[in-house]
């Protein structure tokens, strides 16, 4: 985050490269970036906004350090991820959508990660946890005690 | 590693592809020892990645690994079972494996031959250990076509797609046909869309060549959205070059010389594979200006989706790349008129374009001797949800739906009984237990009042409440809709609440009228396909579980046992095994 990162060279081929760029590089997009980026495309500010409100994948807040992406596919569904989903909730004390409020976890939904076989399903930032159960929330939960 | 590389060098002709192919085949050998790992996204999830480096650090130390190759290849279906390891090419097949295995399967089956019993598959009914792949129930009434080289190529080498017969289709295309020949044939193998419309994809391409204009594109719709679904994401990750060559014959076909892949950023490994397989096209000279020396060019682009489900529609998908919020517009003019920037564009599924060599290198004829009158083929389902033997599946049109859920997926397991199925997705109906022998194919699903849609097929028991299905998509569309039109926008979320009360608290049989109601409004009115299969889920478990929305309705009664309660935020794995 504290990485220098240059808009212009990060520009790729129009708007939407610029946007996925960016939020790869600071994990959500800030206020100061987003203008930046209007200047360089030459793209008001309102659709710049329009487009990144539209498209679940941009985040307008920071996320937590460990991005925690539920499956709630139909397969994943039938094998249970809503009470997955409840538990993260209970054990997290925030709702889907929300961060922690020491930015360890962010919890959110996905309509489907394309894993069915492996359901219930849960992503955290590149991680893949299969057949999730009541071990592997804790698992999942523990990765915040081991940071500083 | 088997030493099979040869100097990478931009290939001027067709006759210096056809050496390459040959010098391939010949640095391979007689006999080819290779183990192939399941490198699909699920068995990763699982450990495959390190049992394959295991595997080879193995055979190293044993001094082989000039001799044996570990090949980590695209998905090989058997998902419930993974991570899977073949032995080729005697096909020995193991399963579960994990990474404390590796220095066994070296030491006893690769330098012993002898077959690890333990890893083998079981028959549940027999508790008979099955040795090789095609013997496993699971695979033996499938039809391996697009998934054939699934677990035979290296999905990052583009040697292994072009030694296995990859790009042989192009070059017959490139100098014994043209544009109209490739129109003809894939006309007469009857292909038809992939992606769920099951639009014939010939006619498609003829109406796209017909226009007048000096700049066309090809599409590949690679937004595989629908939940449950996942061909389309194990045909990128293990085959991608076969995508590729789909595209290329297309936009020769039709006149184009670009295009684009619009692949969802929810599925990282096949954008991964993806990139490496055009890099690598590129380098060998299939992609780029006049191809293998003739006046063809064509470049590809990839663009990733943004989580949005909508963008699965082709005009909305068209939006998205050219920049927008994509959000639907009404056709005509359809975009083999207008399309992409305005210019001809022609849309195609990854298994449409996947389908495409194997129709040039086998015959139309091949291809239509395949499935039903009017649904030629194969077709990729993903098979989940209350079955023993979920994962990947490809059949011929036709088969029923019986042999899919019994003989392939093994039935219904913990003693449960099958209550239905969906398939479709969130466009999709649901087909009742007492429809099982119902063929699978594009006219047969649509007048059961379902639809093929893009290939999921969840499985549901006796504990799987319709009523809840019903909600569970209905807030999947909801959530999902883009908001340009009033009946998608407003409809979908008034049936949604009343699905949300129906589940929760009391509701009266005049909001099951209600729901009727709005539901034919939403079918009729909405500007697009989201919106107007967004009621059929709803509608197929009316019509089909009626009763248990008035259980839900006149006794708050859920007959699952799944409504009405708050569940306490503890966690039992609601498993398939114990």
């Amino acid at each position: 985050m504290n990485k220098p990162y240059n808009i212009e060279a990060n520009a790729g081929d129009g708007l939407v490269a610029a946007l996925q760029n960016a939020q790869e590089h600071y994990g959500f997009l800030p206020e100061d970036v987003i203008e930046k980026i209007s200047e360089v495309t030459d793209v008001p500010l309102s659709q710049i906004y329009g487009v990144i409100t539209f498209y679940s994948h941009f985040s307008l807040k920071p996320v937590g350090k460990h991005y925690i992406k539920v499956c709630r596919g139909t397969a994943c569904h039938v094998r249970g991820a809503d009470s997955v989903i409840e538990a993260f909730k209970d054990q997290l004390n925030i709702g889907v959508g929300d961060t922690t409020e020491d930015r360890m976890f962010t919890l959110e939904t996905v309509a489907c990660l394309g894993a069915c076989a492996l359901a219930p399903l849960v992503l955290v930032n590149k991680q893949y946890y299969g057949k999730v159960d009541y071990e592997k929330i804790n698992e999942i939960l523990s990765l915040g005690a081991k940071e500083e | 590693m088997t030493a099979t590389k040869i100097p990478v060098k931009r290939l001027g002709s067709i006759d210096s592809l056809d050496i390459l192919r040959k010098g391939l085949i010949s640095l391979k050998g007689k006999k080819e020892t290779y183990v192939a790992i399941c490198g699909g996204t699920g068995c990763r999830a699982s450990g495959s990645v390190e049992l394959a480096e295991e595997l080879k650090k193995e055979l190293k130390t044993a001094n082989l690994d000039s001799k044996i190759d570990v090949r980590l290849t695209g998905c090989l279906g058997f998902c419930e079972h993974g991570p899977l390891a073949v032995v080729n090419p005697d096909r020995t097949f193991y399963q579960l494996v994990k990474e404390s295995d590796a220095k066994e399967i070296v030491k006893e089956t690769l330098i012993g031959g002898k077959v690890i019993e333990r890893l083998l598959y079981k028959e549940p009914d027999t508790c008979r250990s099955v040795i090789k792949e095609e013997d496993i129930g699971f695979y033996k009434k499938q039809h391996r076509v697009v998934l054939a080289m699934n677990g035979m190529v290296d999905p990052t080498k583009i040697e292994d797609y072009v030694e296995n017969g990859g790009y042989k289709a192009f070059s017959r295309v490139l100098s014994q046909m043209t544009p109209e020949d490739v129109i003809e044939e894939i006309e007469k193998s009857g292909l038809r869309g992939r992606g769920g419309a099951g639009f014939p994809t010939g006619k498609k391409w003829r109406l796209c060549r017909a226009q007048k204009s000096h700049k066309k594109y090809v599409i590949c719709n690679a937004d595989e959205g629908d939940p449950g679904a996942f061909m389309d994401r194990s045909v990128l990750e293990g085959n991608p070059q076969s995508v590729i060559e789909g595209m290329l014959i297309a936009g020769y076909a039709i006149g184009a010389d670009e295009g684009y892949v619009y692949v969802r950023a929810e599925y990282p490994l096949a954008v991964k594979h993806l990139q490496v397989a055009i890099h690598m096209a590129e380098e060998l000279g299939l992609i780029g200006k006049n191809i293998l020396g003739s006046k063809f060019s064509f470049k590809i682009n990839i663009k990733q989706g943004m989580g949005a489900f909508v963008c699965g529609e082709e005009t909305a998908l068209m939006a998205s790349i050219e920049g927008k919020r994509g959000m639907p517009r009404i056709r005509p003019p359809y975009p083999v008129e207008s399309g992409l920037f305005g210019v001809p564009t022609i849309i195609n599924n990854v298994e449409t374009m996947a389908s495409i060599a194997h129709i040039i290198n086998n015959t139309a004829d091949w291809f239509a001797s395949m499935g039903t009158e009017k649904s030629k083929g194969t077709k990729i389902f993903s098979l989940t949800g209350k079955v023993a033997n979920t994962g990947l599946i490809e059949v011929p049109f036709g088969i029923s739906l019986k042999e899919i859920i019994y003989d392939i997926g093994g039935g219904i397991p913990d003693g449960k009984k099958l209550k239905a199925v969906q398939i479709g997705g969130p466009s999709g109906g649901c087909i009742p237990e007492s429809m099982i022998d119902l063929p699978i194919d594009y006219e047969s699903l649509t007048q059961a009042g379902t639809m093929l849609g893009s290939g999921g097929m969840v499985v549901m028991d006796e504990s799987t409440c319709m009523v809840d299905i019903a909600r569970f998509f209905l807030s999947f569309t909801q959530d999902e809709s883009c908001g340009k039109c009033v009946p998608c926008r407003i409809g979908t979320k008034r049936i949604l609440e009343i699905l949300e009360k129906m589940t929760k608290r009391r509701t009266k049989m005049e909001d099951l009228e209600k729901l009727e109601e709005l539901a034919g409004v939403v079918k009729k009115a909405s500007l697009c396909g989201l919106g107007k299969t967004a009621p059929n889920p709803l509608l197929s478990t009316i019509k089909h579980f009626r009763d248990e929305y008035i259980a839900h309705i006149e006794e708050r009664r859920c007959p699952a046992g799944v409504c009405f309660k708050r569940a306490k935020p503890s966690v039992a794995r609601e498993a398939v095994k114990a």
